[in-house]
């Protein structure tokens, strides 16, 4: 790679990481308010250093003078010198924003926001309070009396602490640097040198007198002197053209700093060591691990076949195989995973924003921020999440003025819970809001026609009601939610990661919206069906139960389409053999099972000949393959080598409820 | 035998182009994500040159500078800090702590050479 690539390779880093700096400072600015915690301040501070720093090496001057002011202001503010106001937190988030549109901007090489930046660096120069040009002039060494003109050379006498070495200014290389500006000519001093037995031997007893010849700028000998302890006593004469000798006296020692700089406690080591990986890279291995995991298989299923007297050392070493290609995977699965903190550390923010709009006072909780899952999903859940979060601070939660009249808190709580729970992840909104208003929904659903109007429903089914497709309740659009995606979008992404939503909620007590997700979309747990000599295997987390056909349960409707008596409920029966063209048993009217498998809420029961292993697979995409085919999600790789397909579940329940002669009203609940 | 730095940010860009930089010149280079994980890193290998940030979390630039000197096998080592701030104070708070010299932010790939080149 050229060294011009490379450095765009790291400014990619530099891009990511600003915006990593950027979440980290808005969080920060949002939980400040407790003077005694310094921390906080700093972490803000450094972002903001860390993103002028970076952002001047690779030359975005623009976002670096920006961030300039920011970081000028929140010095201040970290040193005492500046109270931290909420006009100044206000000013300083909107800047995040700038500040984050200014990094997409220069990334996507397009041109920046000019207004935007000069409104709000006018606001920041304001809470400076207009004392903006100081920074830009330092004096750099005390010039008084320098002549403006370059002398032909220089006499320089050199008396150095004794310190001088200890610190590696060693003036061997000082005069080395000299000597490439012009002719140098030494000789050293070396009356103050004690005897041996009163020498300190990491002391400098000596001191020169230097003479330089040549067109040698004052600011060039600055530069080569610039480390010296300013205690040393350095004196610069020019030669030649300019007589008049200008003793100068170095770099007087500064005052003592009024504060010391904050030498932030080392903070307990809360994060974990992390790399960036390209998620390309991280799918390869998966992938190849995906195959070893069918490699193993195959060569257990080889082993079944033989003689397990003669064989046994291969079955211990297979068992072993097995054990490590399931660690291995399990851990390159943990490379994709993500604390869900990624999706939640937005939501302070947005309900500090909101709440701010609608004149509510919300105090945000989030719990179980580490819980991890993986990278994909994690993305995916976030835009959900935001539309569940509006929802609750628009419509759930009340005006305190609302909730002092019921009796309630006058601020509103939202909290956001992540946890596991079994082999998934569950992600809670709560509110103690108003609860959802079940008279009209139910009133709603019925104009609609989406219930009978003698139809009964449980609390529980009203409430989700609310996620069917164009179903919202809001008496007036607001500018909050109501933006046209409803409830039903929420549940379609949710259930397009193979997840699914509910809410639960109480009148003038709040509600909750539960959302369940798988751990990871690259393996599914599945169960093994075979039709005939074909095998599909249809996701465990789908199955409700299995049973025997019993013909006096299944009836026929109009046509050839049959339902099937589940207790007091009656689902279709699907054929796979007919679906997919199969051959089936003979008998299997009469032998076969019934796989009652749900999604959306929904149950069909699909006829099998037999129900064989249950075995974790590693989902191959038929998309990226082949193509899309319509009721499978995927294929897999057998112990034995057979290509099976994954059964999609939502996909054969709509295509079951497309089957006009069917019962949708049944369906529907 | 090529000479060693152990450069330290926290920044992984910056860590990046000066590791990038160094490398590009033929020195070998020990990164270190902030000042402990330096000091850690230091209590057990030797370097020529320590090129650190002043602004990290857990132990910023200039305590590294203050405790690696306490390391007998650091006394001598040339320490540089890379500072945004020109100021003289700022600078001399480094020089107080045992810094050998400092190099102003931002720089240019040239400029950091040079720099090092004085001190190793």
């Amino acid at each position: 790679m050229t060294l011009d690539a490379e450095m765009a390779e790291i400014a990619k880093v530099f891009f990511q990481e600003s915006r990593e700096g950027l979440d980290a400072m808005e969080a920060g600015l949002l939980g400040l308010g407790d003077p005694s915690d310094t921390e906080t301040i700093n972490t803000i501070f450094r972002a903001a250093h860390s993103i002028k720093g970076g952002s001047a090496t690779f030359g975005f001057t623009e976002v670096a003078s920006f961030t300039h002011g920011i970081e000028t202001l929140l010095d201040e503010m970290r040193n005492g010198v500046r109270p931290i106001t909420a006009e100044a937190i206000q000013v300083l988030l909107q800047s995040c924003d700038c500040m984050r549109e200014m990094i997409a901007a220069t990334e996507a090489e397009h041109p920046l926001d000019q207004s935007r930046i000069s409104t709000l660096n006018n606001d920041i120069r304001h809470i400076l309070g207009e004392r903006t040009g100081d920074a830009a002039a330092k004096p750099k060494r005390e010039s008084v009396g320098a002549p403006a003109a370059t002398p032909t050379g220089w006499r320089v006498r050199f008396e150095p602490v004794p310190d001088l070495l200890r610190l590696r200014n060693e003036p061997a290389r000082m005069f080395a640097e000299l000597a490439r500006l012009g002719e140098l000519s030494t000789e050293a001093d070396t009356s103050a040198l004690p005897l041996l037995d009163a020498m300190d031997p990491e002391a400098c007893y000596l001191s020169w007198d230097l003479e330089l010849t040549g067109r040698v700028a004052r600011e060039q000998l600055d530069d080569i002197f610039d480390w010296v302890d300013p205690g040393c006593r350095l004196e610069f004469i020019p030669l030649g053209d300019l007589p008049v000798p200008v003793p100068v006296a170095v770099a007087k020692t500064p005052p003592p700093s009024p504060s010391p700089i904050t030498t932030s406690s080392p903070r307990a080591a809360t994060e974990a060591g992390s790399i960036r990986v390209d998620t390309g890279k991280l799918d390869s291995i998966i992938n190849l691990v995906g195959e070893l995991l069918i490699t193993q298989s195959m060569l257990s299923t080889f082993a079944e076949g033989l003689d397990p007297g003669k064989l046994d050392t291969l079955r211990k070493g297979l068992s072993q195989l097995a054990r490590n290609t399931r660690e291995l995977q399990e851990s390159v699965m943990q490379i994709r995973m993500l604390p869900i903190s990624f999706a939640f550390n937005r939501f302070p923010r947005l309900v500090h924003d909101l709440s701010r709009k609608l004149g509510k006072t919300v105090e945000i909780k989030l719990t179980g921020e580490n819980t991890e899952l993986d990278k994909t999903i994690l993305e995916k859940i976030s835009d959900p999440l935001v539309h569940l979060v509006r929802n609750s601070l628009d419509h759930g939660l009340e005006t305190p003025e609302q909730r002092t009249a019921g009796g309630k808190s006058p601020n509103g709580t939202i909290e956001l819970g992540a946890f596991h729970e079994g082999g998934s992840i569950i992600i809670e909104v709560r509110d103690d809001g108003a609860g959802l208003n079940k008279k009209k929904i139910l009133q709603k659903a019925r104009e609609r026609g989406l219930v009978a109007a003698d139809q009964e429903l449980t609390d529980d089914q009203i409430d989700n009601l609310i996620f069917m497709p164009s179903f919202s309740t809001a008496d007036q659009v607001s500018d909050v939610s109501g933006r046209g995606v409803g409830m039903d979008v929420v549940r379609r992404n949710i259930n397009d990661l193979g997840g699914t939503v509910q809410i639960f909620s109480k009148e003038g007590i709040g509600s909750t919206v539960r959302i369940q997700l798988p751990l990871t979309l690259a393996i599914l747990d599945g169960q093994l069906v075979r039709v005939g000599k074909e095998i599909y295997i249809i996701s465990l987390l789908a199955i409700v139960e299995t049973i025997q056909v019993s013909q006096d349960r299944l009836s026929t409707l109009l046509g050839s389409s049959e339902i099937f008596r589940l207790r007091d409920e009656y689902l279709p029966v699907i054929k796979l053999s007919e679906m997919f063209g199969i051959e089936p048993d003979a008998g299997t009217a009469e032998q076969g099972l019934l796989v009652v498998v749900e999604a959306d809420n929904k149950r069909v029961c699909v006829l099998v000949d037999d129900l064989l292993a249950q075995q974790q697979v590693v989902i191959k995409s038929l998309e990226s393959n082949f193509k899309p085919v319509p009721g499978i999600a995927g294929a897999t790789i057998l112990g034995d080598g057979a290509v099976a397909l994954i059964i999609d579940v939502r996909d054969l329940i709509r295509a079951a409820a497309q089957r006009p002669e069917k019962s949708n009203a049944m369906l529907a609940a | 035998m090529s000479k060693k730095i152990l450069a330290v940010d926290d920044s992984a860009s910056m860590r990046q182009v000066v590791s990038l930089t160094l490398k590009e010149a033929g020195y070998e280079v020990v990164e270190a994500c902030d000042g402990l994980e330096a000091l850690e890193w230091a209590r057990s290998g030797l370097v020529d040159l320590v090129l650190t940030d002043v602004h990290m979390p857990r132990m910023d630039g200039i305590t590294l500078v203050r405790e690696l000197r306490e390391l007998p096998n650091y006394k001598f080592v040339p320490m540089l800090i890379l500072t945004t701030e020109s100021s003289q104070e700022k600078k001399m708070d480094g020089k107080r702590a045992g810094a050998t010299g400092w190099l102003v932010k931002p720089f240019s790939p040239p400029q950091l050479l040079a720099t090092v080149a004085r001190v190793i």
